[in-house]
């Protein structure tokens, strides 16, 4: 009998695997972005859960806005990934201090 | 009810190792892939709890739009992505430790409002609640309650593409490009030259 608690734990796993993965890869901006997918990923899976077991509608909705933001997070994160490669010619992130004056 | 069980942990294990392998593999085109995966797999959960529109949205959204960004800019940008790899085994303790503690935190605090909270008392999953398909249940609702959250949401996709846009574009000097209005304003006076030319000579400009 599967219930709410294995969806949360499968949401909560996921959810420290894109922490984890900001961790170790700190100096690859791609994969830290993709980690920040993950995490909406547990996020949405926490929502629609809740939704499923409460009988409400609002948290699919909620995983709805979730999913908006996060392409367009990943779109503009990109852009000026693009346009820090231009700059640079390289995308690591420890030495990304141009903005400091 | 035992099938819906091994679907579950089929997906479940997927979409969790596909995760783990996200952040370790050594080349992110793998990385970008296996993100697909997990997205797939984390559909297939939705799929079990009856979400099948937020599935689908998710399969077209992610792997079919974030996920090819994705891979198109990894393609795009020319790195070595070994060398950004150093230190990995250096954070791999700490961030081992940070997970495991989150991890088992929030697994903790996932039974207690399982077991205790409101969703307690409903034993089934219903993600459509009156009888209706999950999609209409989602369109009544999202164009009715949340109509200025849904325009809000448009808002910010447009913020996102034109952001975007206005990141990444680059006017290049010295690029011959049509001028329309250059062609239409040329008569035969400007557009042709007679040339005298005398025998033997050519023509030396």
């Amino acid at each position: 009998m599967i219930g709410l608690p294995h969806y949360l734990v499968v949401a909560a796993i996921l959810f420290t695997i894109g922490v984890f993965g900001i961790f170790v890869n700190r100096k690859n901006i791609i994969v830290i972005l993709m980690s920040i997918e993950l995490i909406l990923l547990a996020v949405n899976v926490n929502l629609v859960a809740f939704s499923a077991y409460l009988h409400d509608v609002a948290g699919q909705i909620f995983a709805m806005f979730v999913l908006t933001v996060a392409a367009a997070e990943a779109a503009v994160g990109l852009a000026i990934l693009v346009t820090f490669f231009r700059n640079r010619g390289d995308i690591a992130v420890d030495d990304a201090s141009m903005m400091k004056g | 009810m035992a099938l819906q069980a091994i679907a579950f942990y089929l997906l479940a294990f997927v979409t969790i190792a596909a995760g783990l392998l996200v952040v370790s593999a050594r080349n992110p085109v793998h990385s970008v892939l296996f993100l697909i995966t997990a997205f797939f797999s984390a559909a297939g959960l939705f799929v079990l709890l009856g979400a099948e529109f937020l599935a689908m949205l998710l399969i077209v959204v992610y792997v079919g739009a974030v996920a090819v960004l994705f891979l198109f800019v990894v393609m795009m940008l020319d790195v070595d992505f070994a060398a950004l790899r150093q230190g990995f085994a250096q954070y791999l303790p700490i961030g081992g430790l940070v997970g495991g503690i989150l991890t088992l935190e929030m697994i903790f605090v996932a039974a207690t409002v399982a077991s205790n909270g409101a969703a307690a008392k409903n034993a089934l999953p219903n993600a459509s609640p009156g009888g209706v398909p999950n999609t209409e249940v989602i369109g009544r609702v999202l164009y009715t309650d949340y109509i200025f959250f849904f325009q809000l949401a448009g808002l910010v996709l447009l913020v996102a593409m034109i952001g975007a846009i206005v990141l990444t574009l680059r006017h290049k000097p010295g690029v011959k490009r049509q001028d329309i209005g250059k062609q239409v304003a040329r008569t035969p006076k400007t557009g042709m030259e007679l040339v005298q030319i005398k025998p033997g000579e050519g023509i030396s400009e």
